[in-house]
Order: structure tokens, then sequence, then C-alpha cells
């Protein structure tokens, strides 16, 4: 490695391409501990009783399907696994897809739960925090069917629901905009319901002031961490817990590589003043 | 007029819409549920001329042969195919025109606009993104050189942050006795995360929201008027 | 026919995948044209859900169903086709209106809840009585909980000279800011490199069978 030169960046990629797909083949079976924060959401649905209607929102596109579809494929589990039944929306086009694939998944394990009884999709609505906000005066006027087709009164589950006071929780797995920030916004702060939820990596640090003594949010999961934990709570190896491992080792190549990077700078520096 | 007139409806619209937070009955109340189911219908429309002005744009590059036109041909292409199977046949559990396309889901496994969702779009989508994973590499070995004491401060966080949300904090550190436990990767992490980094991204949102507070008084009065777009 | 094209299926996944994966490399005629395909396709994809979702279920279905009950449908249904008209450049001050109308629907309802939950909220929860907390940690990380949060907004206010007491406030306010940058940055570098975890999932597990998916 030339000490002016950096190093080609072709070779960087190279480098963290077999850093990440070795422990992948090869698990390390690292162990990862679980947060407070993914235990706020494991809790908040732990105890809400069986036969609550809550709301999962799938805000995601398959570009952050890695970290979000795990997500809400656990707490569809644990939301089953406690009876509560299930309302998916989405808020993003592409999370009419995303919550089919996830029920699919899961319907697997549990066979016996029926459409329009224990869940149903009622599909994708555009507006936003505005749409959220009218979900909270009438539910029926903003979904008048499901993405089926069906007509509001037809679903069973849905007939005592008229608004936000008969969800016991929200919770929306979002990659951006709009997403969890509108529903504290306007279903929390506006209409009281409880709202919890997970979002990318990238957006986790943006969420953290709404975790504090005014509920705005009960808990966050961030990350392909934050799903990783909240199955590691379920008692369940998924997709998320199986690519810790490849995570940590990436960590630490990117750690190398800025410290690399910092020493040949130090070089260049240190041989620019032995040439003065 | 072109342009008064429009700001008027801003004006007016946004007055009901606030005045029916601290008035909740009629007719403001009523008025502001027009309105919120007027948004959705509007904002579909919205989404729609976002689609046919990139069909716009693009048939325009077609047409008078730009660079790379044979490309922006397929992007077309791949647009009516999707809208075709989409109107034709439907989503996958929305009938289309022609029905669910029995024999087209007994050949495909699934209905076409699925099968181009799971097996094109959902791969491309993905990847996409994914290739920032090693942009940020290598922007990690050439960008972030430390300078500065700041610098340093944000490279030491990111260190600890890196390591305490993986498992290798916790095989790194996870031999620490009960009374050094403050010093375990994770717990550092956390307490990072959950108070110093939490302090900072409330104060920026603080900060942000007084500053769309302020812009969004300025587009009710009718001061910020660039949403109207150019010409009379 | 059907177990083979899903089989084909995968094969096609893969082969836009590395397409994708292509342009790490140098920039090429496969990264283009996966590119545009992309465009189209997500294109495409929003054009039939909002015609689905909305468009039908939200306002023809209702007037189809029952026009009388719902004739002041039309006038978005109206505002919606000004909209649309903004295509034709001389026409494009007509879909100003239903402009207008979402405009000012979304900045009266910002300002409410922006005011209610990023500020009001925020500047109570952050007033919590530090001594309060049983645990030292909790103790210590209240009080920095508080104090960085008001240095940080003092850094923020840029109406007055930095200097004194705000200055000295203000820098103290910018080492917070460091500290949640570098948090940021050590939460995108996890964020990214999912992304990349999640296509080697794929092409490991569902293509190769390597591993289990």
């Amino acid at each position: 490695m030339s000490n002016s030169k950096p190093l080609d960046r072709r070779y960087i990629f190279l480098i963290l391409l077999v850093g990440v797909t070795l422990p992948l083949i090869f698990p390390l079976g690292l162990k990862s501990e679980v947060s407070d924060l993914a235990r706020q959401v494991y809790k908040l649905v732990e105890e809400t009783p069986t036969n609550s209607t809550i709301i999962i929102s799938f805000d995601y596109d398959p570009a952050t399907n890695t970290e979000l579809q795990p997500m809400a494929k656990a707490l569809i589990e644990h939301a089953w696994k406690k009876d509560q039944r299930i309302i998916a929306i989405a808020l993003w086009p592409q999370g009419v897809q995303m919550a089919e694939q996830a029920f699919a998944d899961i319907m697997k394990k549990y066979p016996d739960k029926k459409y329009g009884i224990d869940y149903m999709n009622a599909g994708y609505k555009t507006g936003g925090m505005v749409t959220i906000q009218a979900m909270g005066r009438s539910f029926k006027e903003v979904f008048p069917s499901d993405f089926k087709g069906t007509p509001y009164e037809e679903i069973p589950m849905l007939k005592n629901v008229r608004n936000y006071n008969q969800i016991s929780y929200v919770i929306s797995l979002s990659a951006g905009d709009p997403g969890l920030k509108q529903y504290v916004m306007a279903a929390h702060d506006m209409y009281r319901v409880k709202v919890s939820g997970g979002t990318t990596a990238v957006s986790t640090p943006g969420f953290l002031p709404y975790i504090n003594d005014q509920h705005q949010l009960y808990g966050l999961l961030g990350g392909l961490k934050g799903a990783a934990e909240y199955e590691a709570l379920l008692g369940i190896r998924g997709t998320a817990s199986n690519g810790m491992d490849a995570q940590s080792v990436a960590h630490v190549l990117i750690i190398v590589f800025i410290i690399m990077g910092n020493i040949r700078v130090y070089k260049q520096k240190k041989s620019k003043h032995e040439k003065k | 007029m072109k342009r008064f007139l429009p700001l008027l409806v801003t004006f007016l619209v946004g007055f009901i819409v606030i005045s029916s937070e601290f008035i909740p009955h009629k007719p403001f109340s009523s008025i502001n549920e027009g309105l919120e189911n007027w948004f959705m219908i509007i904002s579909g429309f919205a989404i729609i001329l976002g689609q046919l002005s990139l069909l716009k744009v693009n048939s325009m590059k077609v047409h008078d042969k730009t660079e790379n036109w044979q490309y922006y041909l397929v992007g077309l292409i791949s647009f009516w195919a999707m809208v075709a199977f989409g109107i034709f046949w439907g989503t996958q559990d929305a009938a289309g025109l022609l029905g669910n396309g029995d024999g087209i889901v007994s050949w495909l496994g699934v209905k076409p606009f699925e099968y181009l969702f799971n097996n094109v779009y959902q791969h491309l989508s993905s990847t996409m993104f994914a290739l920032l994973a090693f942009f940020i590499a290598s922007a990690a070995y050439r960008a972030f050189i430390i300078r500065s004491f700041e610098s340093n401060l944000l490279m030491i966080t990111a260190v600890i942050v890196m390591l305490g949300r993986t498992s290798i904090g916790t095989y790194l550190t996870g031999w620490l006795p009960p009374e050094w436990r403050w010093l375990h990767l994770p717990n550092i992490a956390d307490f990072i995360v959950n108070f110093p980094t939490n302090a900072a991204q409330r104060a920026i949102m603080i900060s942000a929201a007084l500053g769309i507070v302020g812009s969004s008084l300025r587009i009710l009065l009718g001061i910020e008027r660039s949403y109207l777009g150019g010409g009379d | 026919m059907s177990q083979f094209m899903t089989i084909f299926g995968v094969w096609l996944g893969a082969f836009f995948t590395f397409s994708i994966f292509s342009f790490l490399y140098k920039d090429n005629p496969f990264y283009k044209l996966a590119e545009q395909i992309f465009v189209g396709l997500s294109a495409g994809y929003w054009f039939i859900y909002t015609i689905y979702s909305i468009l039908i279920p939200n306002l023809f279905g209702k007037l189809v169903s029952d026009f009388n009950g719902n004739l002041i449908l039309l006038v978005p249904a109206i505002l919606g086709m000004m909209m649309l008209i903004r295509l034709i450049p001389k026409l494009e001050w007509i879909s100003r209106y239903p402009i207008a109308l979402v405009v000012g629907t979304s900045v009266g309802i910002s300002m409410l809840r922006y005011t209610e939950s990023d500020i009001l909220t925020q500047m109570t929860a952050t007033m919590i009585n530090p001594f309060g907390f049983s645990s030292k940690v909790e103790m210590i990380g209240s009080i920095i909980l508080i104090l960085g949060t008001v240095f940080c907004i003092m850094y923020f206010y840029f109406s007055r000279k930095q200097e004194g007491v705000l200055g000295v406030t203000s820098k103290i306010g910018i080492y917070f800011l460091m500290i949640s940058f570098g948090a940021s940055f050590g939460y995108t570098v996890m964020a990214r490199i999912s992304l990349l975890i999640g296509r080697l999932q794929f092409l490991l597990g569902d293509w190769l069978h390597i591993i289990k998916p």
C-alpha cells in the first residue's frame, strides 16, 4: 500500500463483501444483549389483553425489508400468541405487499388464524398525518373497504371498531415519512392511543426524544439489532438474529478502515512536514 | 388574480383547520372532516400527476433520441407492463378488468403484477440501497479523518456505539466483574444513546419544530409563495 | 410450469441483484438497464395502487354506489382533474387551486401537531426531577439530558453573537451535538450494512441454497 495513494475503493468493497459473507456461511454464534427500548415494546404487546384489536402500520418498502420485515413477523407472532386481532394498514403503497408477505410467513405457524376475524389488511392510503388524524374520527370514512374490496361492514372484526378508542395500541414500522413520527403526533398526542414502533437504524436517534415520561412512544425497535432483540425476547431465531454475526464483523471492518484512513493521512502529513 | 385567489384559499383552509382544533363544533368540525377526506383524494391525483410527469419526460427523451434514449424506452416499457398487468388482471386479491387471470396464474403461480413485484421490483429496490453499504465503507476509509477535538469526540462515540450495539461489544467486555459492569460496552453505548444523544436530538427536534411553525405561518399568511410555482 | 416460473423468478432476482452490484466495478449497460426497469416498475406500482387503494374506494366506488348521497365528492374529483392540468404548461395556473387546498390543510395540521408534539411535550418531558431516580446512572443521565438539551438549544440561538456565557454554553452544546452525530453515524453504518446482509441472505439462501433462508 503506497503512502501517498489511497487504496483503490474496489479493494475496500471486496474486503467488505468477504467480511460480511463469511459469517453468514460460518456463523460465529455470538450472543447479543436486549436493550431496554426493545423490552418496552415487548411489555406493551405482552400486557395487552386477549382479543384486543391493534393496528400494525407497514410504512416501508422492499429497500428496508431486511431491517423491518423481521420486526413485522416477530410482532405478528407475538400478537397472535396473545390472541390479539391485527388491523394492517399502509401509508406507503409497497407496505400492502410487505404486510401480506409477513402474514403469509407467520400463518405457517398459526394456520387456524382467519382473515377478517383474527387479522385484516385495510390497504394503502395516502395523506400521512391528515389520514392518521382522520382515522381518529372514523376508520370507515378512511377505509371504506379492505384492500380486496370487501366493504367495511362485511368484515367481522371491524364490527365494533369505529376509531382509535377501540384500538389498544398502534405499532408503526417505518422507513421514513409518513410513518412513526406522524402516528406519535396525531394518534398519541391527539387521541391518546398508545404508540410504539420500529424504524431503520438510520432513523432511530431521531425518535429517542419521544421515549420520555409523557409516553409519546412505548419503546422503540431500532434496525436489525432491534429486530434481533425482539426475536430473542420471543425465543425465536429469525433472519435478524442470523444476520447479527455478519453485522458485528462488518462494524469491526468499518472501524479498521477508519483507522487505516487516519494512519494514511498521518503518514502523508508527516512526510510533507519532513520535506519542509 | 391568478396568484391572489389560491393564496386566499390557502389562508382560509389553514384558518379553518386551526380553528377546528379550538372550536370542535359545527361548522368548523364538519368542514375539517370534509377537508381531511378531500385531502386524501386530491393527494391521490397528485401521485398520478407525478407518474404522468415522469412518462412525459421519458417520452420526450425517447422522441428526441437524447443520449441513452434506449434505456428510457426500457423504463417506459416497464411502466406500461406493470400498469397493464395491474389493470387487466388486478393485484394480489383485487380483480382487474379481465378478472383474476386464472389461466395466467396457473402458469406463473401468482398474478403477473405480483410476479413482477416479487421477482424484479423487490430485488432492484433492495439492491439499490444495499450499494450504500459499500460506499459507507469507502467513505470510512477516505473521509473520516480526525482533525480536531470535536471530530475526535464524534469518532470515539461512533466506535463505542458500533461495537456496543453488536455482539462484538458483549464479547469484548462480557468478562467484566459486576462492580465494573458500567464499563461494559453495551451499557456505555446505551448510556450514550439514552442521555447525551437524546439531549442533542431533543434540541434539534425543538429547534426544527420552531422553524416548521414559522414557515407554516409564512405560507398561511402568503409571505412564502414558492409552492404556487412560477409564472403569473 | 408454475414451479419452473418460481425458480426462474429467483434467477431473475439474482440477475438483477448482480446487475445493480456491477456498478461497484464501474458503470455499465446492465446497471443502466436495471436502473430504468426499477424506475418504470416503481412508477407503475404506485400508479396501480393509487387507483385501487384510494381513487376507487374513496371516490369512484362511492360515486357509483350512491351518486346522489355523495354529490359533494364531485368537488375533490374536479379539483383532482385540475391538478392533472399541470401537465399543460399554458394552463398550469389552474392547478394552483387544488395545490392551495392541499398546502393549506397540511400546513394548518403541521402547525398544530408540531407545536404540541415537538415543542410543548418535549419541553414538558425535559422538566424532570433528576434526583427522583433511585439509580445513580439514571440520576447522572437525567442531569446530562436536561443540561444537554438547554445547551444545544442555546447553540442554535444565532440572533446574538455567541460570546461570554452564551459562548461557553454553546461550545458545550456543540460537544453534545458531536456525540449525537457520532451515535447517528454508528446507527447509519448499522443500517447500511443490514441492507447488504439482506441481499447476501437472498443470494446465499434463496438462490444458492448454501444457508437456510
